[in-house]
C-alpha cells in the first residue's frame, strides 16, 4: 500500500472563495505528512473534508486504497482518521477519562475504571504523562491538547490530523509535542501536521505538501529542502527571515528598571530584583520561558498592576504612580500580548479602536464631542500605512478582521502614536510568515529612527532576528544582557534555565 | 447603530407574536380577539383624553427602561430602577410639600432632588461594584429593598397625610410637574412636564453614547473592560458614572410618576414601573430610540386594558399577559436568532 490517505483534486468553494482548488494530498504510511500554507491557504478546508465537516464539491478521497465517502466525522472515525482541531473540544469540568469516552456509545461507556486504565495504558505506551482523572480545567494547555491525541488514540485512530497544534504551546511543549509525534509515528499511525510554521516542519515531518491561495503548489522532501524555499513556495514570492539591520550607536537611556520588585495576583513575588536599561535607538529582547514573570514585568511598566518596590523611569520621569494615560502620555506604546482582551474592543470599528488611547485629545475629540470625520481619516491613514486589510476599511468591526489584520492595526495604532518606548510583547504571535516580516520591518524601522524598543518574546528566532541585546528572564530575575552579535541561541537557550553567561558560554564551547 | 434593523426587526417580530398570542388567548376564553384589539387600542388612543394617559404612563416606562439599558451598554444589569425610582419620588414630594420656593424655581429643584436621590442610589451599588467587585443585582435589589424601608419610614415621620398613615400629603397643584395648558389640551389627561423631560433623556442619552467622550468610555468598559483598563480608561469611575446617570434616570422616572402622573407617595409598594424598565430596555435593545418606541407601545397596553375590560368582559390580565409574552419572544428571539445565524453558516459549512 503506498498511500495511507489519497485526496484526489479536491475542490471546495464557500461563497466567494474558492477555498480548494484541485488539490491533492498524498500520504504515506507512517509519515509525518506537513500541510503548509499561509493564513486562509485552505488548510484547514481540505482536512474538515478528509475529517467529513465539510463535503468537497468535487474530488475523491482514498482510505487504504479504497475509494470512501465521508460525510460526518462518525464515518472518518470508523475510518480510523482522528483529528486535533484548532480549538480543542473538551468539556473544561469534566475528567480527562469522562472527555475521552464522552459521545462514545453504550457498553464503552459503562464501565469508566476500564476506560481509565486503558487511557493510562495508552499515555504510558506515548509517555504522555496524562493522569485520567484530572479535571482538564486543572491541568495545562499542552496537557489538553494531549488529552485531545489520546481521544484520538482511545477510538483506534491511525491517521491523525492535528490543525495548527502549536499555535497554542510553549517553545518546550511543542518540542516535546514534536517527539510524541515521532513516537506516534514510530508504533505505527500517519500524521497530517497542519501548520504555517517552517521551523517545525524541519523538526518533525517527512514530506512537506504546499499551499497557497487553495491551490496547491508543490509536495516537498523537506530534508532536501531549506527553509527559505518552502516559505518562498508558501508566500510566492522571496521571504527575507533576516531584517535588514544597520548597526546604530544606541542613544540616551529610555526606559529605566531599577530593583524592581512585583507581586503577582496570588502575592507571590514574580519580579525579583530586575534591572535593565533600553537605549533610544536600540532593541532590546527580553528571553525566557513562559511564565518567569514577564507578564508582571509588563503590567509594572504599563501600569496595569502596581509595583512592590524599585523604580522605573522613561526618559527620566519616575512613573511610579502614575496612571496608565499618564504613562501613555509620556511616550509609552504597549502592543499586548492578547490582543483580543487588551489590544481591542472587538464590537467597536476598526475606526474606533484605531483611537482607544487617543480619543480624548484633539483633534479626535473637542470639549468631550467626538469628532467622526477625523476619526475616520485617522484610521484610514493607519490602514493605508500599515496595509490593514479590511472589508469596509475603517467601518468594519474590529472582530471581523483577521488576527494578522487585527495585530497589524495594533501595531499602527501604538507606532502611530510616536513613542519614545515601544513596549513589543509577542508581537508575532499566531501570524503568518509575511505578517511577521511586515511587522518585524516595523519595529526595526522604530529602533532606527531613534525610539527605543522592548521586544519581550517565547520565539528566540525573533529575538535573535530584531535585538541588538538580549536580556534573559529567569524566575523573576535578570540572569545577564549579552550583545546578540556575541551570542547564540544554544547560550541563550542555557541561560533560560538560570546559567550566567560565562558558564553558559563555557559550557558550550 | 448599524445593529439598529436586526434589532428592530426581532423586536417587530415579538410584538406580532405577542399579539398573536394575546388573540389565541383571548379566543380561548371565548372572546373575540378583534374586538378585543379594538377596545384594547382604543381604550389608549380614543381621544385626547386617552392619548394623553397613554403618554403619561409611557413617560414613567421611557426614563425606567432608559436607566436600564443605559446601564446595560456600560455592561451593568440594573435591577434596582424600582428603588431609584420610589427615592427619585420621595425626594421630589419631600421638596415639594417642605419647600417654599415660586414655582418654576420649586419644579427645578424637585426634579433635580428626585435625580439627585436616585443617582445617589446608583452610585451605591456602582460603588461597590467598583470597589470590592459586588455584583451589581445583588446591591440594587438590597437597594431596592432599602428603598422600600425609607420611605416606609419617613412618609408616616415626616409627610403624613391629612387622614391616612400610609401615604403622604397631597402636592398642591403650584408644585406639581401637571401644567393647565397640558391638562387642558389634553381634556384633564395625568400627562405632565415629565414627558419633556422624557424626551430630552432620549436624545441627550443618544447624544451621550454616540458622539461623546463619556459615552466612548462607557461603551468601551462594557464591551471590553480590559482593554479599556489598558487604553488607560478609568474602568472603576466609568462603572460608578454609568449607575450615578442610571439612577439618574430613574429617580426622575419618580419625579414625574409621584409628582405629575399622581399627587401623592404611598408606602409599602416598590414601583412596578422599575421592572418594566427592564422589558422596555430589553424590547428596545437598549438602544434610546428603541426605549422610546417599546416605552409607548407598552404604555399603550396599560392604559387600554381597563377600557377593553369595561367594554368587553375581557380580563385586564390579558394585556399583562401580552406584554409578558412580548418579553418572552424579545428574550429568546435573541436565541433564535443566534440559532438562525448558527443554522445558516452550519449549511453553509456543508455547502448544500
Ligand atoms: N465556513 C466557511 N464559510 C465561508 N468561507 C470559509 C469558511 N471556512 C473557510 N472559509 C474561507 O476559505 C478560505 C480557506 O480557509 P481555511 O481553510 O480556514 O484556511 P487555513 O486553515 O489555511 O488558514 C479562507 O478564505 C476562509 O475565509
Ligand atoms: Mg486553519
Amino acid at each position: 500500500m503506498e498511500y495511507v490517505v489519497e485526496m484526489l483534486n479536491i475542490r471546495k468553494e464557500f461563497p466567494g472563495v474558492v477555498a480548494n482548488d484541485d488539490v491533492t494530498i498524498q500520504v504515506r504510511p507512517q509519515e509525518i505528512h506537513a500541510l503548509l500554507g499561509e493564513n486562509g491557504a485552505g488548510k484547514s478546508t481540505i482536512m474538515s473534508i478528509l475529517f467529513g465537516i465539510y463535503h468537497a464539491d468535487r474530488g475523491i478521497i482514498k482510505v487504504r486504497g479504497k475509494e470512501v465517502s465521508i460525510s460526518n466525522p462518525n464515518d472518518a472515525n470508523d475510518l480510523g482518521i482522528g483529528m486535533v482541531h484548532q480549538h480543542f473540544k473538551l468539556v473544561e469540568t469534566f475528567t480527562v477519562t469522562e472527555n475521552i469516552i464522552l459521545g462514545l456509545e453504550g457498553s464503552q461507556v459503562l464501565d469508566r475504571r476500564k476506560a481509565a486504565k486503558r487511557i493510562q495504558d495508552l499515555s504510558d505506551q506515548y509517555s504522555l504523562k496524562i493522569d485520567p482523572h484530572a479535571k482538564v480545567e486543572e491541568i495545562s494547555v499542552g496537557m489538553q491538547q494531549r488529552v485531545e491525541i489520546l481521544k484520538m488514540l482511545y477510538r483506534n485512530a491511525d491517521v491523525l490530523i492535528f490543525d495548527e497544534p502549536t499555535a497554542v504551546l510553549t517553545p518546550q511543549e511543542t518540542h516535546e509535542l514534536m517527539g510524541i509525534m515521532k513516537d506516534l509515528v514510530k508504533e505505527g499511525k500517519s500524521i497530517i501536521l497542519i501548520t504555517h510554521k517552517l521551523r517545525e516542519i524541519k523538526e518533525a515531518a517527512d514530506r512537506c505538501s504546499v499551499i497557497r491561495r487553495g491551490k496547491l503548489v508543490g509536495v516537498v522532501d523537506v530534508k532536501k529542502t531549506s527553509e527559505k524555499e518552502m516559505a518562498a513556495m508558501m508566500v510566492g514570492r522571496e521571504v527575507s527571515f533576516k531584517v535588514d539591520k544597520k548597526p546604530r550607536e544606541p542613544g540616551d537611556v529610555v526606559l529605566d528598571i531599577r530593583n524592581l520588585n512585583v507581586q503577582n495576583a496570588r502575592k507571590y513575588r514574580a519580579v525579583k530584583d530586575f534591572s535593565l536599561q533600553v537605549r533610544a535607538g536600540e532593541i532590546v529582547g527580553l528571553a525566557g520561558v513562559d511564565g518567569n514573570g514577564q507578564k508582571e514585568l509588563v503590567e509594572a511598566i504599563t501600569g496595569l498592576s502596581d509595583t512592590e518596590s524599585g523604580s522605573i523611569l522613561i526618559s527620566s520621569t519616575d512613573i511610579a504612580g502614575l496612571s496608565i494615560r499618564k504613562r501613555n502620555e509620556i511616550g509609552l506604546a504597549h502592543i499586548p500580548e492578547d490582543r483580543h482582551k487588551h489590544g481591542l474592543v472587538l464590537e467597536y470599528s476598526v475606526a474606533d479602536n484605531m483611537v482607544l488611547k487617543s480619543y480624548y485629545q484633539e483633534p479626535y475629540s473637542k470639549n468631550m464631542i467626538l469628532n467622526e470625520e477625523a476619526i475616520r481619516t485617522h484610521a484610514d491613514k493607519v490602514i493605508q500605512l500599515f496595509d490593514v486589510r479590511s472589508g469596509k476599511g475603517g467601518l468594519t468591526p474590529a472582530g471581523k478582521l483577521s488576527g494578522g489584520n487585527q495585530q497589524k492595526a495594533i501595531v499602527g495604532r501604538e507606532i502611530d502614536m510616536d513613542p519614545d518606548i515601544l513596549l513589543a510583547v509577542q508581537p508575532t504571535r499566531g501570524l503568518d510568515v509575511g505578517a511577521i516580516e511586515y511587522i518585524h520591518k516595523r519595529l526595526v524601522e522604530q529602533r532606527d529612527k531613534g525610539k527605543a524598543v522592548l521586544l519581550i518574546s517565547l520565539e528566540l528566532d525573533e529575538i535573535f532576528n530584531l535585538a541588538d541585546r538580549i536580556a534573559v528572564i529567569s524566575h523573576g530575575e535578570l540572569v545577564d544582557v549579552v550583545k546578540t552579535s556575541e551570542t547564540n541561541e544554544e547560550e541563550i537557550g542555557l541561560m533560560m534555565t538560570g546559567y550566567k553567561w560565562e558558564e553558559a558560554h563555557e559550557a558550550t564551547t | 447603530m448599524k445593529r439598529l434593523p436586526d434589532a428592530l426587526l426581532m423586536a417587530v417580530s415579538a410584538v406580532i407574536l405577542g399579539i398573536i398570542a394575546g388573540a389565541l388567548l383571548m379566543t380561548a376564553i371565548g372572546s373575540n380577539p378583534f374586538e378585543g384589539y379594538y377596545h384594547l387600542f382604543r381604550g389608549g388612543l380614543m381621544n385626547m383624553r386617552r392619548i394623553g394617559n397613554t403618554v403619561a404612563v409611557s413617560t414613567t416606562l421611557i426614563l425606567t427602561g432608559l436607566s436600564v439599558a443605559f446601564a446595560f451598554r456600560t455592561g451593568l444589569f440594573n435591577i434596582g430602577a424600582a428603588g431609584q425610582m420610589l427615592i427619585g419620588g420621595l425626594c421630589a414630594t419631600a421638596v415639594g410639600l417642605q419647600v417654599a420656593l415660586p414655582r418654576p424655581i420649586l419644579l427645578v429643584v424637585m426634579v433635580l432632588s428626585a435625580f439627585a436621590g436616585g443617582a445617589l442610589w446608583g452610585a451605591v451599588p456602582g460603588f461597590l461594584k467598583a470597589k470590592f467587585n459586588v455584583h451589581e443585582v445583588v446591591a440594587t435589589i438590597m437597594m431596592n429593598w432599602i428603598a422600600y424601608w425609607v420611605v416606609y419610614y419617613a412618609v408616616p415621620a415626616f409627610l403624613k397625610g391629612d387622614f391616612l398613615e400610609t401615604e403622604s400629603r397631597v402636592l398642591p397643584a403650584y408644585a406639581s410637574l401637571r401644567v393647565p395648558w397640558m391638562t387642558n389640551l389634553f381634556d384633564g389627561a395625568y400627562v405632565n412636564m415629565g414627558l419633556f423631560i422624557a424626551v430630552a433623556m432620549i436624545f441627550l442619552i443618544r447624544f451621550m453614547l454616540n458622539r461623546m467622550t463619556i459615552g466612548y468610555e462607557l461603551k468601551a468598559v462594557g464591551s471590553n473592560r480590559h482593554a479599556a483598563l489598558y487604553a488607560g480608561i478609568h474602568v472603576n469611575r466609568n462603572i460608578i458614572l454609568s449607575m450615578v446617570i442610571a439612577g439618574g434616570l430613574a429617580g426622575l422616572a419618580g419625579a414625574t410618576f409621584y409628582t405629575g402622573y399622581s399627587a401623592n407617595i404611598q408606602i409599602g409598594v416598590l414601583p412596578i414601573q422599575g421592572f418594566d424598565g427592564i422589558a422596555v430596555a430589553l424590547l428596545g435593545a437598549n438602544n434610546p430610540l428603541g426605549v422610546l418606541g417599546a416605552a409607548l407601545f407598552f404604555g399603550l397596553l396599560h392604559a387600554g386594558k381597563g377600557f377593553m375590560n369595561a367594554m368587553t368582559g375581557i380580563p385586564p390580565e390579558i394585556s399583562d399577559t401580552i406584554i409578558a409574552t412580548i418579553i418572552y419572544f424579545t428574550a429568546t428571539s435573541i436565541l433564535i436568532g443566534r440559532g438562525l445565524n448558527y443554522l445558516a453558516r452550519r449549511k453553509k459549512k456543508g455547502g448544500k
